[in-house]
């Protein structure tokens, strides 16, 4: 396929597609489908963080009005694809999800453990109150810092040949010892969850005994269709699973966690369509969460500010029934150019669900240590830190030896600091007062790893020459619908408001879920090889009409028709090439992979952020003033809703370094933060103006669109930003988050 | 509660009933049916073993009259029984915004009032912003500036957003940011919000 850059689309964004139904509240979320008969189901969960349960006392439940069935693992249906329960219960194997009504055994607090179907909410919500279940208790581990000494390198990176996850090493291990300028910290950060504003829901509905639709809140209707089909051996084509709009998600939807699985055997069950949201204080114990972790850097440099060595261990939090991996210490092997790096990951089991992967996974956590550790060692060598991370630019992968598909990081930092006027910052911390508080002045660098799975897209041109452009991609709010009309809109040369794009149904062509940044690089590149296959089809058609379309040359698309080169006056309309050859519809799906150049070079997303907070010196409040971000992720495919998910990564990261935090009372293994009053996120007054600038060149080698991900690279980085910041500041370094005020004074 | 907060159009049934419940109020909170049923059998009667009570209220200019659980929210009034989901639960506890409707003008939080509380009232959601077709200049403001992204909290920053500019309190974009802190935004659409916003204030449009 012929490769060609994108226009730099930046004047001619579109608003956003959906933007007229989620104003006016005409946008269907999962708990709004108006389903007759349909009933209402509420989970009561467990108190205990471990042991198992001895009875549930439900009579009085049951005889509560309105009450359809209280389902536990006393009279929960055989789910055809789980095992057949031991007896006694056998607590699950390391890797096994949690099977919701399997069995009395708890691993968690807040676990599901029964759950009342009613006629309506209330009489749900009440008679969920009315269960009693009492336990046996075991003694339970929650706390991380207790049981730290229990961290392990885990099973999976034991058993597998080549996990990403292994210890590392490469170059001379004494470097950093031998260093002539070292620092050694330590760096945590707490457990902190998604919570995106539409809590999870889930309308199940058996249409038949054999066949299931489901209106879910999740980032992968495929995934979530497959995982369903296997977990009630149905055929996959008889479970449909619907999300076409997702009230924010970060990493919380990529699962099928036990709820759905409960709705989907109370229906069955009750054999009514069932109806379950998650109460805001069950979000916190029932779609995972990014995980507490404690971080080890040691950073070595030569005086005159060359990396010569680093070391950087991270240990993470999971539960005793899966161990959940992600990338802590993987940016430090790749991002500078440092001849000795030493990495080491470890995971401490404990008496808690499982957590999960929570916008910019592994790496959020990982260059908050890593990017503060750059300050801390920039400041001991007495540079800037933007100077001591251009010294130590990687001009090629260090870690695979490989070119760079693309980067401009370079441009990224000299952009950026000139908009923020980095030149005017004081080396020395305490340096800038305004009106009584003090001022401070920090960046950090952004990576993230370039992620792209096979994809497909159909496009049917109507009569009318129109277009409907179909994935089963998904939009938990970057704007995937408006990013995907916009590519087909300049593939076909078509006015965007010719075209529209369907997502999130599981019958809509193969897509990967939303995650990982992967949405524009994997269905963008399926909908502009889906719409050239489209346009090729056309000229062909074009071709039997006129001998100009036959000459071979390339055919050119302009205004909704076709012409035979690029100087050509007369064009075809596309409703015409239809027409004349009797067509109502003309349908093609293209299919979409990454190539060999996967191996050959390696691919990231680039970025860097630059902060100004202020601190008052008495209080400890520290309100960020001002960001610049500054991201390189090839092609802009839409600069406004682009924009908006910038300046979304960095409120998320404001909230990770300033405020985010669930704690959790180890006497019970329960979190105390609950609920929205307990666990801060950014609201407005948190929030300054940002400013967002990209570089916006294409990388070729990555897709055919050049575009590269967004939405990770947006947080990434930002807290660590933030925390040098404070240090410029206040002089005061801050290692564990969040920068709460009594860490301050 | 005020029986002169009735409006005029009540009608008297209305208001007779409104009286009667209007004693029960405080203590119904999320009481067991049981106690609900002893306090309002007489006039309402039981339905199986719960208890219905009937409200009548507006509901963007229309007359709803419904008979409800007591215990019922007004958000989940609209949401589940007048289809108006538009308005959206984000908490369900008062502290996310999401839930923010108009009554009798005033901005207010759907999920912290009782369906029952609201007999008589006059309620505008998000779904009686726009004008048939036409959408609200904030609306219209919100696309412009992409004051939103999953879309999720944006009816109720919309109608906070426009008692916001009523209540006089867009002046300045620290003035709109401190007024709308009560509605979060998980996506981080606050920036473009706040543009919305003082544009349309700028603008001087009706509100």
């Amino acid at each position: 396929m012929k490769r060609q850059s994108w226009d730099n689309p930046s004047d001619t964004s579109l608003t956003r597609v959906d933007g007229a139904a989620k104003v006016s509240g005409g946008a269907t979320y999962s708990a709004e489908y108006a389903i007759p008969e349909l009933v209402h189901a509420v989970l009561v969960t467990s108190t205990i963080a471990k042991g198992s349960i001895t009875a549930i006392e439900a009579h009085e439940a049951e005889a509560a009005p309105g009450v359809l069935a209280v389902i536990s693992h006393l009279n929960v249906m055989t789910v055809p694809g789980w095992p057949a329960k031991k007896q006694p219960a056998e607590r699950a194997q390391v890797g096994t999800a949690l099977r919701v009504f399997y069995d009395p055994l708890i691993y968690f607090d807040g676990q599901p453990v029964a759950m009342v179907v009613a006629g309506t909410h209330e009489q749900a919500v009440h008679a969920a109150s009315l269960v009693c279940v009492t336990y046996r208790k075991e003694s339970h581990q929650t706390d991380f810092e207790k049981n730290a000494g229990k961290a392990a390198v885990p099973l999976n990176v034991q058993r597998s040949g080549n996990s990403p996850f292994k210890d590392y090493e490469r170059g001379d291990a004494a470097a950093l010892r031998q260093a002539e300028v070292k620092i050694e910290a330590e760096y945590i950060i707490p457990t902190q969850h998604h919570q995106p504003l539409e809590p999870h829901a889930i309308i199940a509905v058996w249409e038949a005994d054999d066949k299931l639709t489901v209106y879910d809140k999740n980032q992968g209707v495929k995934s979530v269709q497959g995982q369903l089909a296997q977990a009630f051996k149905l055929p996959r084509e008889n479970v449909q699973v619907v999300a076409r709009y997702v009230g924010g998600a970060f990493g919380s939807g990529i699962r099928v966690w036990p709820h759905t699985l409960a709705a989907v055997i109370a229906a069955k069950q009750v054999k009514r369509p069932v109806k379950l949201v998650l109460g805001r204080d069950q979000m916190f114990t029932s779609v995972g969460y990014r995980p507490y972790t404690v971080q080890k850097i040691g950073l070595g440099a030569s005086a005159d500010g060359r990396l010569t060595g680093i070391v950087h261990e991270g240990t993470g939090q999971t539960s005793m029934y899966e161990e959940h991996l992600e990338r802590t210490v993987l940016a430090s092997r790749a991002l500078y150019a440092c001849p000795s790096v030493l990495t080491r990951y470890r995971l401490l089991p404990l008496d808690v669900n499982t957590p999960t992967w929570m916008r910019g996974p592994g790496d959020a956590t990982g260059m908050f240590a890593l990017e503060s550790a750059m300050d801390e060692l920039a400041f001991a060598l007495k540079m800037d830190p933007l100077d001591f991370r251009l010294k130590n630019y990687a001009e090629s992968d260090p870690e695979r030896n490989l070119p760079w598909s693309a980067k401009s990081l370079r441009e990224c930092y000299e952009l950026g600091a000139e908009k923020f006027g980095w030149k005017n910052r004081m080396q020395a911390p305490r340096s800038v007062r305004q009106n009584g508080m003090l001022v401070g002045y920090g960046m950090a660098s952004s990576l993230y790893g370039f992620h792209r799975h096979p994809s497909k897209a159909r496009a049917v041109m109507q009569a009318d020459g129109s277009v409907v452009v179909q994935s089963a991609t998904m939009d938990i709010g970057p704007g995937t619908g408006t990013a995907m009309t916009r590519i087909a809109a300049k593939v076909l040369g078509l006015n965007a408001k010719k075209i529209r794009f369907e997502l999130g149904h599981s019958a809509l062509p193969d897509a990967p879920g939303q995650n990982g940044s992967s949405t524009i690089p994997s269905v963008g590149s399926a909908v502009h090889d889906a719409c050239e296959a489209l346009k090729n089809r056309l000229a062909a058609l074009a071709g039997d009409m006129e001998a100009r379309f036959r000459s071979g040359g390339q055919a050119v698309v302009r205004n909704g028709q076709l012409f035979a080169s690029e100087g050509d006056k007369d064009g075809l309309s596309y409703a015409d090439i239809l027409k004349h050859h009797h067509l109502n519809e003309l349908e093609v799906t293209g299919e979409s992979k990454q190539g060999a150049e996967r191996d050959q070079y390696s691919m990231y997303s680039f970025g860097c952020h630059f902060v100004e907070v202020q601190v008052g010196e008495l209080t400890g409040e520290v309100r960020v003033t001002r960001v610049v971000t500054c991201a390189d992720v090839g092609t802009i495919i839409n600069y406004k809703t682009a924009r908006s998910q910038s300046i979304g990564g960095v409120v998320g990261g404001i909230g990770m370094a300033l405020m985010e935090e669930s704690v959790m009372d180890h006497r019970f293994g329960r979190y105390v933060t609950s609920d929205f009053a307990s666990y801060h996120i950014p609201v407005h007054a948190d929030v300054p103006p940002i400013e967002v600038y990209y570089i916006d060149k294409p990388d070729m080698l990555a897709d055919p669109i050049g575009s590269k991900g967004l939405g990770e690279i947006a947080i990434v980085g930002v807290a660590g930003a933030i925390a040098n910041a404070v240090f410029n500041a206040t002089g005061k370094r801050i290692r564990h988050l969040p920068i709460t005020p009594d860490k301050l004074i | 509660m005020d029986i002169d907060a009735i409006p005029p159009d009540a009608e008297n049934e209305d208001r007779r009933f409104f009286l009667k419940q209007s004693m029960l109020i405080a203590g119904l909170s999320m009481a067991p049916a049981d106690l609900l049923h002893a306090a309002l059998v007489p006039d309402d009667g039981p339905v199986g073993n719960a208890v219905k009570v009937k409200v009548s209220l507006t509901v963007n200019g229309k007359r709803k009259r419904v008979t409800i659980d007591p215990r019922m929210t007004l958000l989940d009034l609209l949401r589940e029984h007048l289809g108006l989901t538009g308005t959206k639960k984000g908490c369900d506890f008062g502290q996310c915004g999401a839930c923010t409707v108009h009554i009798d003008g005033r901005r207010a939080l759907s999920c912290l009032t009782f369906a029952l509380m609201q007999h008589g009232a006059k309620i505008t959601t998000i779904e009686g912003l726009s004008d048939g077709e036409k959408l609200h200049p904030l609306q219209e403001a919100f696309i412009k500036h992409d004051g939103l992204q999953c879309g999720y909290c944006t009816p109720g920053q919309v109608m906070s957003a426009v008692a916001c500019i009523r209540e006089g309190c867009a002046g300045s974009a620290p003035e709109v940011r401190e007024y709308m802190s009560g509605n979060l935004c998980r996506c981080g659409a606050y920036p473009n919000i706040v543009d919305a916003i003082l544009e349309v204030k700028k603008e001087g449009l009706k509100v």
